[in-house]
């Protein structure tokens, strides 16, 4: 038997609803009934660890996949991934998306007639070593018009994607830079309410900078905890 | 007259990031966005079996950009060989071909491929790993290989029938929806502790249909009549 449970627990309000309209591809794609709730079971406390040989190698250096090197100000970001508790997450991949410097994606589908990078398509992915901690290099995305409303405007983000340890933990999120003006006129952005809009956004940092060669920022990641009760418990059976 | 920079005092102040431990606490969700083709389905992702390129959708990106290999699943796993597939809906009814499917299951002996599965007792498959990750194509259709998975234990005594633990993920989706797929003909579904906490008559939206071309066919309907029963956990 699994001797891991994830604690079923209220949000603290730091997660956003599903319908938010200000975001208006919610509207449509919202369900409206209450999620149910169910009791972590063996399918929930449990998820992937092989990352290699489910996805092959990691792909720490988003600006030497192509001939040259991409347009733009190169960046190193770095972090730790984390449980509520504080606990660090090892073994964890950390999928990385994004724009390139002139806020264009590769995509057949983005017709933003910002440029295109030969030299860059802003794909990677790390796994969090034994302290849980995670670095790549990677360019600085540019901000970019989207349909949403009059004069929207993305702020420059990098997309995340985490498992985490379980089922239970998966995690998608988006991190922003300091002092991004557009963070606060943002419907995606904003579909998390202040303070916790602050979790997603990086800190500059001149000690992970590096010198004639990289600005650097600090961005933890924090994952849903777990708890050591056996799920044999009655108090995790009566939900 | 030289000056020197302290670096150690000009970066010291407190800031509103989330390096600040008054605002410490779980990381909100944020979409995937319309543009995760190229960063997260992977060729073969889709395919739990044997090696395939399943599972991405490598015509919304230029070929040279397709850099996320291949599974590296050699092998083929113990158990029923199984298809499945369904279409993503939208609450009026529309196809979305911007989603994307993941998968979390058994092997056929219903063990998870996971280091906090501890029961030896049930055999690992070490050609199954039970995780897989898929893209909508243009008709808003997911696909799937994968290995009809054995029964696992539920919360006290309870046995859960078998069951893929699935993840629904989009544009205009702020966080992920999770739900389950379960087997029209599966042992034990009217037991199933998770299945008896859904209302009896939204269940058949987590009940997979076998088509006669032998695929296990559940469609997910984000909202609208027949919304998807999703979960909280």
């Amino acid at each position: 038997m699994s001797r891991l449970i994830l604690p079923y627990a209220a949000p603290d309000g730091g997660q956003p609803s599903s319908l938010f309209p200000d975001y208006r591809s919610t509207v449509a794609r919202s369900p409206r009934h209450q999620p149910i709730a169910i009791p972590q079971t063996l399918t929930e406390v449990t998820g992937p660890s092989d990352w290699s040989r489910l996805m092959g190698p990691a792909m720490a250096d988003l600006t030497t996949q192509h001939k040259a090197e991409p347009q733009g100000q190169r960046i190193v970001v770095t972090g730790r991934v984390l449980d509520e508790d504080g606990r660090p997450v090892p073994n964890t991949v950390v999928e990385i998306w994004q724009a390139n410097a002139a806020g264009r994606y590769i995509h057949a589908k983005d017709d933003w007639p910002a440029p295109l990078d030969p030299n860059f398509t802003g794909v990677g992915r790390v796994v969090t070593d034994g302290e849980g901690r995670y670095r790549y290099v990677t360019i600085r995305p540019g901000a970019y018009p989207w349909g949403n409303h009059k004069n929207a405007w993305r702020p420059a983000h990098i997309h995340l994607s985490l498992l985490g340890p379980a089922f239970a933990t998966r995690l998608v999120t988006q991190m922003y830079f300091p002092d991004d003006p557009l963070i606060e006129i943002d419907p995606i952005a904003n579909a998390v309410p202040m303070p916790y809009r602050q979790r997603m956004v990086s800190r500059f940092d001149i000690g992970t900078t590096v010198p004639n060669w990289a600005l650097g920022y600090v961005f933890d990641i924090v994952l849903k905890g777990r708890d050591q009760t056996p799920f044999e418990d009655e108090h995790d059976d009566d939900h | 007259m030289m000056t020197t920079t302290d670096l150690e005092t000009r970066n010291a102040a407190p800031r509103p990031d989330n390096q600040d431990a008054a605002l410490f606490g779980q990381t909100p969700w944020q979409t995937v966005g319309p543009y995760f083709h190229y960063g997260l389905p992977w060729k073969g992702g889709a395919d739990l079996v044997e090696r395939s390129e399943m599972g991405a959708r490598p015509d919304l990106m230029p070929p040279e950009h397709f850099l996320l290999s291949g599974s590296n699943v050699s092998g083929t796993p113990e158990g029923e060989v199984i298809a499945l597939a369904g279409c993503v809906y939208d609450a009026a009814g529309k196809p979305i071909e911007d989603a994307m499917i993941e998968i979390w299951q058994a092997n056929a002996a219903g063990r998870y491929a996971s280091p906090d599965d501890l029961r030896e007792e049930v055999a690992l498959d070490r050609h199954f790993v039970g995780f897989g990750r898929a893209s909508t194509d243009k008709d808003g259709v997911y696909r799937f290989r994968t290995i009809r998975p054995g029964r696992v234990p539920g919360p006290g005594n309870s046995l859960q029938a078998p069951h893929i633990a699935l993840s629904v993920f989009g544009r205009g989706l702020l966080k992920r929806l999770p739900t389950r797929l379960y087997f029209a003909d599966g042992a034990g579904n009217e037991t199933d502790p998770i299945l008896n906490l859904v209302p009896e008559a939204r269940r058949r939206t987590l009940i997979a249909q076998r088509q006669p071309d032998g695929t296990w066919w559940l469609d997910i309907n984000l909202a609208g009549e027949n919304e998807t029963v999703f979960f909280d956990m």
